[in-house]
C-alpha cells in the first residue's frame, strides 16, 4: 500500500520536462491523473525513484473543435471529455466510450494522455483512437513529431514514444456516420472483458466506410482492417457481419484471465461487435 | 410529576419501543465522520507494525536476515517466530481446537503467510523495512486440492505426524490421514442408506460451495498498548467477541484478565471475518510489551483477501430419496471441507463443522445422515462463516440445490414438491432427523404468500414461453425463476452444547437506571452495523417504560461490559436481546415494589402500564418510572436496596429458527453470459420484529453480500496455490449499478422460548439469498437439460454452461 | 525515505502548512497528519472509494494521489459538509432513511452524493447509481443510499425553490 519513496518534480514547461527525462532516462516517469501509475506504486510493482507531475505544464489541456479536426490536449480528463457539449456534438463516441471508463472519481482524474500513452492493453481510449484514425502528438528533446494511433502501440506497456519524449495532445480528424463504443464488463469500474469501437457510414443501404478497433483482446489494441473491408460495399446482412467478425477473431489474440478463458472472449468479442456495428449501423 | 402526554398511544409512540422504525442514535457520529475505528486511534509515541509475508504457498524458511531492515531509518525491531518462541506466542491456538503459527516457525503454508513482524515509528518506515529483510525460501510441492491432499505423501503439517510419521489424533478424533483434521458424522448411516436403496426415486448431485471471504469494507487491525507502570495491557482491535479475545489474550500471554481490556470500538463490518484471533493482534500486544510502546497493527486489503479467515470451501455430495408422489424419504450428505493450512474455523467446540446438520431443511425428512471431512491444504486457514450461522450457509445451499435436482428427477414443479414436503405448522417444535429442535415456523403461510406476490404461475407461463421463443430463434435470453426456502438456525446457544474454547455461548445485558430517569445498559455483544445502540434501547424501553431516546446501550468494552461471547451468527438479538429483556423484567420487577411502596398499596395490586405502575381499578393513581427511578435514590423502602439496577445473563434454552421465502426472476444473455435481475422478493420470518426500518437493510444487505457471491465472488487459486483474486479487481463487490432493488415482505412466529419472541435476521437474507440467486440461474438452463453447476455464476461460467447445453448453435 | 517538501494546502476551510515526504498519499495527510479521519481506506487498488473527498471540485479517492500532488489544492472531506448545529441534507436524509450501517463507507458515500447533486441536482434512480459506483457498500445493498441521496436532492431543491 505504501510506495517506495522518490524525487518529486513539477516543472512550469515542457523543456523542464525533457531535461529530467534525460537526466535520469527510465527512472523517470511523468505523471498525468496518476490513476493508472499510482496503483502500480503503491504495490510496488513499478519502480519510480524520479516523478515529473505536469499538471502546470500551460497548454497540455483542453479540447479545440474546428471543421475538419478534433484537438485534445493530453491532460483532458475523462470527465471533460462528457462534459464537453461541443465534443458531443461532433464525436460523440467519445463520450459513450467514456462514460464506460472506470468511475466517476476515476474520471475526474483519469486523463486522456494518461489513457493512451502507458500501453496499458486494457484502457479504452488506444482502441477508440485507432478507429478514429487518431495521431499523438510527442515532444522531446529533438522537437516534436506525430505518430498514428495505429502505428503507436507495439507490445504490453511497449510503445513507439520514447523514454525521453511525452505525449502532448491527440489529434482526431472529425468523424464521420454512425458511432459505437461497446464493452462488456464484470462491472462498473473494470476493465472490457471485450470492447469495440466502430465507426461507419452508409449511402442508401450501402456501407460506405468503416473502422473498426478491438480492446483487450490482445496485448495491444487491434485495428481490424479485414473486419471493416468485410462491411464496406456491403448491406450489412448476416453473411457480412459474420465476415466482419470472422475477420476480427483471426486478428485478436486474447489471454486466459479471471473473466474468463480464450473460447469466452472470442465468443463475446464477436457478440460485441456484431452489437457495436448494428448500434452504429443504426445512428449511420 | 404531572405526565404531559395523556393517551396511551401516545405514551407508546413516546417510547420508541419495539416495532417502531426508530432513527438510528449511531448515525450522528458515521454521518459526520467522526466514528472511531481502530485505524482511527492515536496514542502518544504509537509505532507501526507490518509482517514480511511469504509469496510461496508451500515453502521451507531456510534463514530469515533483518540485518538490512534495521538499518532503514524509522524500524525499531523485526520480530520471528524465533523471538516468540521463548514466549510460547509463535503459535496460537484456535477457536477449532487446531493451532496456528504466528509467524512462520520453519515453514510456511499458504501464500501470504507471516514470516517476520516490523516495527516501525510510522507506517512509511515499515514498508520500506518489509521490503529490506531477507528471507530465503526452499520451495516445497503446493497441494490445493482436498481430495489430493487426502491421498498425497506429502505431509503439510508437521505436527500432525509422531515420530514415525504415523498420523496422531486431531482435536476431534484420529486422523485419517497426515492431511486430515477430522470427521463428524451425524444421524443415522445405515438406516439412510438403506431408505435411500429401498425408494422408488434417488437423486445425486456433488456440488462444490466455492471459497469466498467476508470482505468487511474496513479491514482488520488492533493497538495495542502495554502500560508497564501498571502492568496493564489495553487492545483495541476489530473484535466481533472482544470479552473472547480478551480470555484467549490471557491464556497465550500469562497476563491476568483483570490487567487486560480489550475494546472493540466502531467495526467497519465484520460478517464472521473479525471473530478469530489473527497474528496481527498476537503481534501487536508482543511488539508493545517488548518496546514499551502501544504498536498499531492494520492489514491491507490484499492481507485481508488472501489471509484471514476464508468462508466456505465445502464440497458436499448428496442423495436424497423420496417417493414417486415427492414425498422425500430419506437425505444423505458427504462434504469434504478445506481447511486451508490451519484449521481456524470459528464454530463452537462440539461442531467441527459448525450447524451443518440443519441441511435436512425446512422439509420433513424422517431419516438423514451427514459426515463431514476436515482436510489441509496449501491454502488461507479458516474457516469462518460469512454472515451466516455456523455453516449453515453451506448447509442450506446444499439442501435447496437437492430438492431442486430431486425436482428434475421427479419432473416435478419446484415449488410445490417443496409445498408437499414441508414440515407442518403443528409439527413444531420439530425433532429433525439430524438432531435439532426447531422452535417454531409456518412455511406453507410464508411460501403461499410469497408465490401469490410474485404471480408465481404466471412466471412459470411467461418461462415456458419464452423458451419456445428462444427455440425459434427470437431471443438470445433465457429466463430463471429462482426459489429458495430455508430455515436458518441461530442464536448460539445453549450452554451445555455450545462453547468456544470452553466458554458458554451465553450473553449478557446489565442496566443502570440514573435517578432523573434515564437509564445505561451495556451488553457481551459488540455491534458491527447491526445498531444495537438503537434496537437494543427498543427492547429495554417497551420493558422497562423508559423512552428509548433515554437509553445509552454501551458494548465492547471488557472493563464495564458485562462477558458475553459477541456478535455473529445472528446471536445478538436471540442471546443478548433475552437477556436484554430478562435483565429489564428484574428492574421492573423492582419498580413494581417501589411503586407499591410509594402508593401505599400491596405488590400485587399494581400492574405495568406502558410508562408506569397504574393501581389495578384504580387508573387514575399511578407512579411512572421516572418517578419510581428518583424513588429508587431518594427513598428509603424497608426490604429493598437503594439504586435501581439489574443483569442477566442468558442461557438460552435452544437456538431460534428464522426462516424465509424468497422468489428471484432473472434475464440471462446466453452469448455475453450477463444476468439480469429482473426482480427479487423476499419474504422473512424473524418472529418478533424490532425495528422494521433495519431489518429492511439487514435484508437488502445479505441479499446484496449472496448476490455478490452467487455471481461471481470468489478467493480462486492457481494449482501453485497463487491467489488469483487478491484485490478488488477480481474480488468481485458489486457497486450501485450492478445491484437491483429489492421487495421485502414478512410474516411473524414467534420464538416461544425467547422473552419477546424475536429470533434474529441479520444473516438470514445471505443464507437464503445465495441458493435463490444460483437457483435462478440453474432453473433458466433446466428446460434445456441442465441439472446442475457449480457457482459463482459470472458471465464466462453461464457462457459455458450455455455452450455445453448446446445453445450457441 | 526522500528529502521533505514543503506542502501548503487549505482542508475544510483551513490553511495547512507541513513539510512532508512527496510520497505521502493524500489519505494519509489528512488522517494521520491532520487528524481529519472521516475518510477511511477500504482497498489498495482505488477500487472502494471509502477514501472520497472534493479536491478543486472534483470527487477524489485521496489514496490514489500523493500529497506533493495536492499542494496549493482546496480539499473538503465529510467533516466540512455541515455542522452538528447544521446538518448538510444528506447528512440528515441518510439518518432518515438508513442509508448507512456500520459507518464506514459514509463519509466518502456522502462526500461524493455531495458533489453529483451538484452535477445533477434532480437525479434518477440510475443517474444516482451510476453516480456513485465509485464507492462501494458491503452493508445497505445500495438500496437506502439511493433512497437517501433522492431525498436530498428533493429537499435541496425545495429549499432552492423557496428561497428563490
Amino acid at each position: 500500500m505504501i510506495p517506495a519513496a522518490f524525487e518529486y518534480y513539477r516543472p512550469k514547461d515542457l523543456s523542464g520536462v525533457i531535461s529530467i527525462l534525460e537526466e535520469h532516462g527510465d527512472d523517470a516517469r511523468v505523471i498525468a491523473g496518476g490513476h493508472s501509475l499510482i496503483p502500480m506504486m503503491k504495490l510496488r510493482m513499478a519502480d519510480v525513484p524520479h516523478l515529473i507531475d505536469l499538471q502546470d505544464i500551460p497548454g497540455m489541456s483542453g479540447i479545440t473543435v474546428t471543421d475538419d479536426a478534433i484537438t485534445i490536449g493530453a491532460m483532458t480528463t475523462q470527465h471533460d471529455i462528457i462534459d464537453h457539449d461541443g465534443l458531443a456534438a461532433v464525436a460523440p463516441i467519445l463520450r459513450e466510450a467514456a462514460l464506460q471508463i472506470a468511475d466517476p472519481q476515476v474520471r475526474y482524474m483519469g486523463t486522456v494522455g494518461g489513457n493512451v500513452a502507458n500501453g496499458d492493453p486494457g484502457n479504452d481510449m488506444p482502441g477508440l483512437m485507432q478507429c478514429l484514425n487518431a495521431t499523438f502528438t510527442l515532444v522531446g528533446p529533438d522537437g516534436e513529431r506525430t505518430v498514428a494511433a495505429r502505428d503507436f502501440y507495439e507490445a504490453a506497456y511497449m510503445t513507439a514514444r520514447e523514454d525521453e519524449e511525452i505525449l502532448t495532445a491527440v489529434t482526431i480528424p472529425t468523424p464521420k456516420g454512425g458511432y459505437a463504443y461497446e464493452k462488456q464488463k464484470r462491472k462498473i469500474g473494470d476493465y472490457a472483458t471485450a470492447a469495440a469501437a466502430v465507426q461507419i457510414t452508409k449511402d442508401g443501404d450501402t456501407c460506405t466506410a468503416a473502422s473498426i478497433a478491438m480492446t483487450n483482446l490482445s496485448d495491444t489494441p487491434i485495428w481490424s482492417q479485414d473486419a471493416a473491408a468485410a462491411l464496406v460495399g456491403t448491406s450489412l446482412d448476416a453473411a457480412s457481419l459474420k465476415a466482419a467478425v470472422d475477420a476480427m477473431l483471426a486478428d485478436i489474440d486474447p489471454s486466459e484471465d479471471n473473466r474468463g478463458p480464450v473460447a469466452f472472449k472470442r465468443h463475446v468479442a464477436g457478440v460485441i461487435l456484431t452489437r457495436a456495428i448494428e448500434r452504429a449501423w443504426s445512428r449511420a | 410529576m404531572k405526565d404531559e402526554i395523556t393517551s396511551r398511544d401516545d405514551r407508546v409512540a413516546n417510547l420508541k419501543g419495539m416495532g417502531c422504525s426508530r432513527k438510528r442514535v449511531e448515525d450522528a457520529r458515521f454521518t459526520q465522520g467522526k466514528g472511531n475505528y481502530v485505524d482511527d486511534i492515536k496514542l502518544d509515541g504509537m509505532l507501526f507494525g507490518d509482517f514480511v509475508r511469504s509469496p510461496y504457498a508451500h515453502a521451507r524458511i531456510k534463514s530469515i536476515n533483518t540485518e538490512a531492515a534495521l538499518k532503514v531509518p524509522g524500524v525499531l525491531a523485526v520480530l520471528t517466530a524465533e523471538d516468540l518462541a521463548p514466549l510460547g506466542l509463535h503459535w496460537m491456538p484456535t477457536l477449532a481446537g487446531d493451532k496456528q503459527m504466528v509467524l512462520a516457525d520453519g515453514k510456511v503454508l499458504f501464500q501470504g503467510q507471516e514470516v517476520a513482524f516490523v516495527v516501525a515509528e510510522d507506517r512509511y518506515a515499515a514498508a520500506d523495512g518489509i521490503e529490506a529483510v531477507e528471507v530465503d525460501y526452499e520451495e516445497l510441492t503446493v497441494i490445493v486440492d482436498p481430495f489430493k491432499s487426502l491421498q498425497s505423501d506429502v505431509v503439510l503439517r508437521e505436527d500432525t505426524v509422531d515420530e514415525n510419521g504415523k498420523a496422531t489424533d486431531g482435536a476431534h478424533g484420529p486422523r485419517k490421514h497426515p492431511n486430515h483434521i477430522f470427521t463428524w458424522e451425524v444421524g443415522e448411516k445405515e438406516a439412510t442408506e438403506q431408505v435411500i436403496d429401498e425408494a422408488d426415486v434417488v437423486a445425486t448431485e456433488t456440488m462444490y460451495y466455492h471459497r469466498t471471504h467476508p470482505c468487511p469494507l474496513e479491514t482488520c487491525g488492533s493497538v495495542a498498548s502495554m502500560d508497564k507502570v501498571n502492568g496493564k495491557l489495553t487492545l483495541w482491535g476489530t473484535f466481533q467477541a472482544p470479552h473472547a479475545i480478551r480470555t484467549i489474550v490471557s491464556l497465550i500471554s500469562g497476563l491476568e484478565e483483570h490487567n487486560i481490556r480489550v475494546i472493540s470500538p466502531d467495526i467497519g463490518g465484520g460478517f464472521g471475518n473479525k471473530v478469530g484471533a489473527y497474528p496481527g493482534y498476537v503481534c501487536s500486544v508482543v511488539a508493545s510489551i517488548v518496546t514499551g510502546r502501544p504498536v498499531k497493527w492494520i492489514e491491507d486489503r490484499m492481507d485481508n483477501l488472501m489471509t484471514t479467515a476464508f468462508a466456505r470451501d465445502y464440497w458436499m455430495t448428496g442423495k436424497i430419496s423420496a417417493t414417486k408422489e415427492g414425498k422425500i424419504t430419506g437425505l444423505h450428505c458427504n462434504v469434504t471441507a478445506d481447511h486451508g493450512g490451519f484449521d481456524a474455523c470459528a464454530d463452537p467446540t462440539k461442531f467441527p463443522a459448525g450447524f451443518m446438520n440443519i441441511c435436512t431443511g425446512s422439509y420433513d425428512i424422517p431419516t438423514a445422515y451427514l459426515a463431514v471431512d476436515g482436510v489441509y491444504t496449501n491454502k488461507a486457514p479458516g474457516g469462518v462463516s460469512y454472515r451466516c450461522s455456523f455453516r449453515v450457509t453451506e448447509a442450506v445451499y446444499f439442501i435447496e440445490r437437492m430438492i431442486e435436482v430431486l425436482a428434475i428427477e421427479l419432473n416435478m414443479d419446484a415449488a410445490e414438491l417443496r409445498r408437499i414436503n414441508f414440515i407442518k405448522k403443528d409439527q413444531f417444535p420439530y425433532q429433525s432427523a439430524l438432531g435439532w429442535e426447531y422452535d417454531s415456523g409456518d412455511y406453507h403461510t410464508a411460501w403461499d404468500k410469497a408465490l401469490k406476490a410474485v404471480d408465481y404461475d404466471g412466471l412459470r407461463a411467461e418461462q415456458a414461453e419464452r423458451v419456445e421463443a428462444f427455440k425459434r430463434g427470437e431471443t438470445r435470453k433465457i429466463m430463471g425463476i429462482g426459489l429458495s426456502f430455508f430455515t436458518e438456525i441461530v442464536g448460539a446457544g445453549p450452554v451445555k452444547n455450545c462453547d468456544i474454547l470452553g466458554l458458554g455461548m451465553f450473553d449478557s445485558c446489565e442496566i443502570r437506571i440514573h435517578p432523573t430517569g434515564s437509564a445505561i445498559a451495556r451488553l457481551g455483544t459488540i455491534s458491527q452495523g447491526q445498531g444495537h445502540a438503537t434496537t437494543f434501547a427498543q427492547i429495554l424501553a417497551s420493558e422497562i417504560g423508559l423512552p428509548a431516546d433515554s437509553i445509552t446501550v454501551e458494548e465492547g468494552d471488557t472493563d464495564t461490559a458485562p462477558y458475553g461471547l459477541g456478535t455473529y451468527g445472528s446471536r445478538s438479538t436471540p442471546v443478548a436481546g433475552a437477556a436484554t429483556a430478562m435483565a429489564g423484567r428484574k428492574i421492573r420487577a423492582k419498580a413494581q415494589m417501589i411503586a407499591a411502596y410509594l402508593l401505599e398499596v400491596h405488590d400485587d395490586d399494581v400492574e405495568f402500564d406502558v410508562d408506569r405502575f397504574v393501581v389495578k381499578g384504580a387508573p387514575e393513581r399511578f407512579k411512572t418510572m421516572k418517578e419510581i427511578a428518583f424513588a429508587a435514590y431518594n427513598q428509603a423502602i424497608p426490604g429493598i436496596e437503594p439504586g435501581l439496577e439489574a443483569v442477566s445473563y442468558y442461557d438460552p434454552p435452544n437456538m431460534t429458527y428464522p426462516f424465509g421465502a424468497y422468489v428471484c426472476v432473472m434475464d440471462i444473455d446466453v452469448d455475453t453470459g450477463v444476468t439480469d435481475i429482473r426482480r427479487f422478493y423476499a419474504l422473512d420470518d424473524c418472529g418478533t420484529r424490532i425495528n422494521p426500518m433495519i431489518i429492511e437493510g439487514q435484508v437488502h444487505g445479505g441479499l446484496t453480500e449472496a448476490l455478490a457471491v452467487a455471481l461471481g465472488q470468489e478467493i480462486a487459486y492457481d494449482d501453485q496455490g497463487n491467489v488469483k483474486t487478491g484485490t478488488l479487481m477480481d474480488f468481485f463487490l458489486p457497486t450501485a449499478w450492478e445491484v437491483p432493488n429489492y421487495e421485502t415482505d414478512h410474516t411473524v412466529t414467534p420464538s416461544p422460548h425467547h422473552p419477546i419472541g424475536a429470533k434474529g435476521v441479520g444473516e438470514s437474507p445471505h443464507v437464503g439469498g445465495v441458493p435463490c440467486f444460483s437457483n435462478a440461474v440453474q432453473d433458466a438452463f433446466r428446460p434445456f437439460g441442465l441439472r446442475h453447476t457449480n457457482m459463482p455464476h459470472d458471465h464466462w461460467r453461464i457462457w459455458k454452461t450455455a455452450n455445453d447445453l448446446g445453445l450457441h448453435g | 525515505m526522500s528529502k521533505k517538501m514543503h506542502i501548503s494546502l487549505t482542508v475544510n476551510g483551513k490553511q495547512e502548512e507541513f513539510l512532508a515526504e512527496p510520497r505521502e498519499l493524500l489519505i494519509y495527510t489528512l488522517r494521520e497528519r491532520l487528524n481529519i479521519t472521516g475518510p477511511h481506506i477500504g482497498c489498495e487498488t482505488s477500487h472502494c472509494g471509502a477514501c472520497t473527498v472534493t479536491i478543486d471540485g472534483k470527487s477524489v479517492k485521496a489514496c490514489t494521489m500523493f500529497v506533493a500532488q495536492a499542494d496549493g489544492a482546496d480539499v473538503t472531506t465529510i467533516e466540512g459538509l455541515g455542522n452538528p448545529d447544521s446538518l448538510h441534507p444528506l447528512q440528515e436524509a441518510f439518518k432518515e432513511h438508513h442509508g448507512l450501517q456500520c459507518g464506514y463507507c459514509t463519509p466518502g458515500m456522502i462526500t461524493r452524493a455531495a458533489k453529483l447533486l451538484e452535477e445533477n441536482p434532480n437525479p434518477t434512480e440510475d443517474e444516482i447509481r451510476f453516480g456513485m459506483a465509485g464507492n462501494l457498500c458491503r452493508c445497505t445493498g445500495y438500496q437506502n443510499i439511493v433512497k437517501s441521496i433522492r431525498a436530498a436532492a428533493t429537499e435541496m431543491n425545495a429549499a432552492k425553490e423557496a428561497a428563490e
